[in-house]
């Protein structure tokens, strides 16, 4: 007899199972079911009958095999109960055709890898993206709705209706479940992408509190190297996966004594994780090697440029202001351009620097970093009233408690006449 | 799959039938009546008349009532339609992109509802 004693390892088996291979079950019963709200469920009834089956027999020869042939069956069951079942008939039809050839459920592992059809499908550029963003994570990362809906402070029921609803619009709205041909390739990569990277910003910087939520980076990261296993040669892939393990590797710098984020120049260079740094320096190496350079490599050789910098002031900044003229390059966005004026002011000094500021202020006027720049530039420059007022719009524009903190800090040291930046 | 694309334009930024963009505008609806045509994915399309000759219907308790409008106060109102027979979503989005009004108003993709029986 099982107890309750014996119950749990079986249960801890099926989550496991869930989180590493439900990705790639999900991925294939879509790919056969052609339904994903019907493949979702059908795999989680079958994740509910494990936990019975189980519990008597113990875990089967191939849990993937089984549970992927319950599902299926599930999902058939499913389809005879809904209420147009005879509009489902030639489906239906299909579907067990389909289940009779399939491989027998004690062979090791017949299941085949179509996830990167379906993060296609879950980044796509019709959905919006709090909604890739979920979608990915459930789907893909096989993360629990309760623990979205927990990471993004929504309730659980909104999170489970969002989802749902994004399942039926792929469906309905004829998202194809295909990787994207080279005429739609770029742009449907770049969706990918920025869900990723939205999934890592969110656990590295986010204003609710929280200052790193660790667990989002690292489901990033996992991400990123799926991503480079399932589709090799992609610069711009290794590039996104090089600056999250990049900024990831200074997660224990970044967070000083009473909680206040600690800026670059401020950390301590020996907390920052080594074997994550050189598997980032080797990555953006690779990368660039293809010469197809674009925004996500760019950014990661800036931040290796950092990582390889024995200190703030040994930093090359001539190199670092030429990789964000670069990076404006690629696209027109003012916070690079900002970036790359910081980066001048190490190189030709806070003056010039301030001068370089001006044409970017009006685009940046509700900006909390703009205004940190020019305070600090203003501090450097021994315009220190100028300074003190940028540093009180910077605070009063901060979303996030540990920011207001370390804002406050430069206020306090400039009013006390302390020095501020490096001299 | 057939695919709905209601266009949606600001009228107080139409262009002018008598000016040169005009012309330009027409070549690039004749364009993309060309390309649906030659890919196969044209089912039917037409621009509308101004909202202001617009007419709504209602039936209550069996009685037909009409009324003048809407006349809605967003400022973009629908100005055409086409309707395109596409393999997906990726591609009704190119086809929609190619109606010259998504260039300054914008364009509502949606797929007809199938009924299965």
């Amino acid at each position: 007899m099982n107890g309750p004693a014996a119950r749990a390892p079986i249960a801890e088996a099926i989550d496991k199972i869930a989180r590493q291979d439900g990705g790639r079950l999900l991925s294939s019963l879509v790919g056969s079911l052609r339904d994903f709200q019907l493949a979702e469920d059908g795999l989680q009834d079958a994740l509910e009958s494990a936990l019975i089956h189980w519990n008597r027999n113990g875990l089967p020869a191939s849990p993937n095999a089984w549970l992927m042939q319950v599902a299926r069956r599930k999902a058939i069951d499913r389809l005879r109960r809904s209420a147009n079942f005879h509009a489902k008939s030639a489906e239906i039809a299909h579907l067990i055709e389909l289940e009779n050839k399939s491989a027998a459920a004690d062979e090791p592992d017949p299941i085949g890898d179509e996830r990167l059809k379906l993060i296609f499908a879950c980044c796509h550029p019709a959905l919006d993206k709090k909604t890739c963003v979920a979608l990915t994570l459930r789907s893909v990362c096989g993360l629990k709705t309760e623990e979205i809906a927990n990471a993004y402070l929504d309730g659980h029921e909104a999170m489970a209706q969002r989802l749902v609803r994004a399942r039926h619009k792929i469906a309905k709205a004829g998202i194809a479940y295909e990787v994207p041909g080279p005429d739609g390739w770029a742009a449907r990569l770049e969706s990918v992408l920025a869900v990723v990277y939205l999934i890592f910003n969110e656990g590295y910087a986010s204003g609710s509190g929280h200052h790193i939520r660790a667990d989002l980076c690292e489901e990033a990261i996992r991400l990123g190297r799926l991503l480079t296993r399932l589709k090799p040669d992609e610069p711009e892939i290794e590039g996104l996966l090089a600056l999250m393990l990049l900024h990831h590797a200074r997660r224990a710098a970044r967070i000083g004594a009473s909680g206040e984020i600690l800026t670059l120049e401020a950390q301590d260079r020996r907390l920052w994780d080594r074997a994550e740094i050189s598997e980032g320096l080797a990555l953006i190496e690779q990368a660039l090697c293809r010469r197809r350079p674009g925004p996500y490599q760019i950014q990661a050789a800036i931040i290796a440029v950092h990582a390889e910098a024995p200190s703030f002031p040994k930093t090359d900044w001539q190199q670092i202001a030429s990789l964000y003229a670069e990076l404006t390059r690629t696209a027109d966005n003012p916070v690079y351009e900002l970036n790359r004026i910081v980066a001048v002011s190490y190189v030709e000094g806070p003056a010039t620097a301030l001068a370089c500021l001006k044409p970017i202020a009006m685009a940046l006027v509700e900006y909390q970093p703009f205004y940190a720049v020019q305070a600090d530039l203003l501090a450097r420059d021994g315009q220190i009233d100028q300074a003190r007022l940028a540093y009180r719009r910077a605070i009063e524009l901060s979303q996030s408690d540990a920011e207001k903190l370390f804002l406050s800090g430069r206020l306090d040291a400039l009013v006390r006449g302390a020095p501020t930046g490096p001299a | 799959m057939k695919y709905m694309a209601l266009i949606y334009t600001n009228p107080a930024t139409m262009t002018p039938p008598d000016s040169p963009n005009f012309g330009r505008m027409m070549e690039g609806y004749k364009l993309a009546n060309e390309t649906y045509k030659r890919d196969g994915v044209y089912v039917s399309g037409d621009a509308l008349q101004p909202a202001t000759t617009a007419t709504t219907v209602r039936v209550r308790d069996g009685r037909t009532e009409t009324m003048d409008g809407p006349f809605a106060e967003t400022k973009e109102q629908l100005a055409g339609f086409y309707i395109l027979d596409c393999s997906s979503l990726d591609d009704a989005i190119r086809y929609a992109a190619m109606i010259p009004g998504a260039a300054h108003g914008a364009v509502e993709v949606r797929p007809t509802m199938v009924f299965d029986r």
